[in-house]
């Protein structure tokens, strides 16, 4: 972890409301894994005392780059910064997703810009497996040529029908289930909005798989000194209590989640 | 540094060591309690010797669980927090991090807080001799736990018995963190240096809340909590100056300290150290950027000692 000034080197439209950020963070780029995110100060956000948190899209000796969807003050000044900006960026954050177990196959089950950290996982991931991606419309599904090049077996929903099967993501993987392909060893990856992570959770432990779940906190330090990002979860001896998504996570095995 | 050199005075760094109350600091620039963790947070990104002192996020006597969430929400010039106090309890500090702090030569002050004035006296009674603590600080000004916090710091009879209590139980230092929440900050100054206090240290985040008018609710779960940041720092810098002038013991000004410019209004209102909050979210260095930024104005400034500058305001 390290407080890393870098520069933009490109900020791009990547699909309707998405944009790509490529950043030449290498010190940041060399050790960042899947899963792990960068806390990014906004150029210009007058005001403004914290900073964001992105997952890694990729990560290497070049630098870094994300994906972002502008949803507020901070996201939407954002859009302004242009190539040759300089930002500071603390990274890389948090724990990434657990290797996915040898005899098993992957599934990853994304939405929206959640789709970002998965593409990583699936860069540097042994074998091929499914992938679900949900979205309200075509806009939202993002980066399945990442998937397809790659040998994956790619599932679209979205809730408007725009692309792929008309739905929630949930019809899709149920739908899965139901068949025999689904059949074998398993272990689920998933990051995207609260509903979708709980769902995903309640049918990987239907099955007795672990489920890899990517939480999204607001958060304030992302180092773990606040307690702003904190989750509810059960632990081992079965009491409750408070992780700190930034700093324990924010990656969780569903099982331990209280939602 | 060489003997020959430090013979000119004007390339002798400045002298930047305060004593708060007999906790001795290599410079004034503190943390500010529930802002930098227990240490291990930040100590990959800051060099933790560096910083004049840790101050620890606030503990009671057994474990807390805090507020639901969200917690947090940032506002035009700062954020509001509602934490409410989540941590480890006294035992669980002591086991799990102070073993940590004490491979540091940093001084660590523990932000303790209760429900009760025999809670507030019990953590302090625990503290006590512990090795690794060079000081407490008392708060009494939390705006974001339902009992005891703010409650003690707002009514001076209830101030005065828990800084008594407090100080019966303990030989380190004490600081108590004045709230800023009150009608005349000098009668809470007054108190603490009469019942016996080493310095005071203020002010804490100001009581605030945010509402999202979309769903017309507020938006921390603990509906209000504390406003911290630059919006609160002209507001802690007419309270330390009237709380210095006040008492004769030490004052630790805080409050929207982002760089150099503010830590010199304190210092120059009469705090003779002062402690970064919020800023070390926007940027972890901060700490450092102002002690360098105060060296370099007491050198520009023709000083030698950092003590030339406090208390300095020309009025
Ligand atoms: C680990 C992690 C990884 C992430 N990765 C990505 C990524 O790769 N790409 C991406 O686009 N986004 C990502 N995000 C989300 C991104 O950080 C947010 O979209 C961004 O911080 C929003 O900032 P803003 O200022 O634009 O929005 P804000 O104005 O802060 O708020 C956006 C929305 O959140 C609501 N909100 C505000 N405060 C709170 C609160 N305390 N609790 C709950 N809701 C609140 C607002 O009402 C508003 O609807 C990630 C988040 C986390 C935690
Ligand atoms: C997230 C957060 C947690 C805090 N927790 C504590 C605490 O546990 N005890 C305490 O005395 N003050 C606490 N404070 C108050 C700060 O120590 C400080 O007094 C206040 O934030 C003003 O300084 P700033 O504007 O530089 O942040 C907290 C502040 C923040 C923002
Ligand atoms: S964001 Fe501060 S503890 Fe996680």
């Amino acid at each position: 972890m390290k407080v890393e000034t870098c520069n933009i080197s490109r900020h791009e439209t990547f699909q309707g409301p998405y944009r790509r950020l490529i950043l030449d963070a290498s010190g940041i780029g060399c050790a960042g894994v899947p899963g792990q995110f960068v806390h990014l100060r906004i150029p210009r956000l007058d005001g403004a005392v914290l900073r964001r948190p992105f997952s890694l899209y990729r990560a290497g000796k070049d630098g870094i780059e994300v994906l972002y969807k502008p949803v507020g003050r901070g996201t939407d000044a954002m859009l302004s910064m242009v190539q040759g900006d300089s930002l500071s960026l603390i990274g890389p954050l948090g724990n990434g997703f657990p290797v996915c177990g040898k005899k098993r196959t992957p599934v990853l089950v994304a939405g929206g810009y959640g789709v970002a950290p998965l593409s990583f996982l699936a860069l540097t991931s042994a074998r091929p497996g499914i992938i679900f991606i949900g979205g309200a419309r075509a806009d939202d599904v993002l980066c399945v040529d990442d998937f397809k090049s790659r040998g994956w077996d790619v599932r679209v929903t979205t809730e408007d029908g725009s692309l792929g099967a008309k739905g929630r993501v949930t019809v899709a993987i149920d739908a899965w289930l139901q068949s025999p392909e689904s059949r074998g060893d398993r272990e689920w990856y998933a990051c995207g909005p609260d509903g979708l992570l709980k769902a995903v959770g309640e049918r990987a432990a239907a099955n007795g798989w672990n489920a890899w779940l990517s939480l999204d906190k607001h958060m304030g330090c992302g180092v773990g000194a606040c307690l702003a990002c904190v989750q509810r979860v059960r632990n081992a001896d079965g009491t409750e209590g408070w992780v700190r998504v930034c700093r324990d996570g924010p990656v969780f095995e569903a099982r331990s989640i209280v939602w | 540094m060489v003997k020959s050199s430090s013979k000119t005075p004007d390339t002798t760094a400045p002298s930047m060591a305060v004593d708060i109350g007999g906790i001795r600091m290599r410079n004034p620039v503190m943390v500010a309690s529930g802002t930098f963790g227990y240490g291990p947070e930040y100590a990959d990104l800051v060099d933790l010797n560096a910083l004049g002192a840790l101050v620890v996020k606030g503990i009671r006597i057994a474990p807390w669980d805090g507020n639901p969430t969200p917690r947090m929400v940032e506002v035009p010039g700062g954020l509001v927090n509602a934490i409410g106090l989540q941590g480890p309890g006294v035992d669980g500090f002591i086991a799990d991090y102070l073993p940590f702090l004490r491979g540091y030569e940093v001084p660590v002050i523990v932000n303790i807080w209760g429900r009760s004035l025999d809670e507030y006296r019990e953590v302090a009674q625990r503290l006590d001799g512990v090795p690794g603590i060079a000081g407490i600080e008392l708060n009494i000004s939390c705006p974001n736990v339902k009992e005891g916090g703010l409650a003690f710091g707002t009514q001076p009879d209830m101030a005065r018995s828990v800084i008594a209590a407090v100080r019966r139980a303990t030989r380190l230092p004490l600081i108590p963190k004045l709230s800023p929440n009150v009608s005349d900050i000098r009668v809470f100054a007054a108190i603490a240096e009469a019942e016996g206090a080493d310095a005071i240290s203020l002010i804490n985040s100001y009581p605030a809340m945010v509402i999202d008018v979309r769903t017309r609710r507020p938006v921390l779960a603990n509906r209000v909590g504390g406003l911290s940041g630059p919006a609160i720092h002209p507001i802690a810098v007419k309270l330390v100056w009237e709380a210095a002038r006040a008492v004769k013991i030490p004052v630790v000004g805080m409050g929207g300290i982002t760089g150099p410019q503010e830590a010199l209004e304190f210092l120059i209102a009469g705090a003779r150290a002062v402690a970064v909050g919020t800023a070390n979210f926007t940027d972890p260095t901060t700490a450092l950027r102002v002690r360098d930024g105060i060296r370099d104005y007491l050198a520009e400034q023709g000083m030698h000692d950092i003590g030339e500058l406090i208390g300095s305001l020309a009025t």
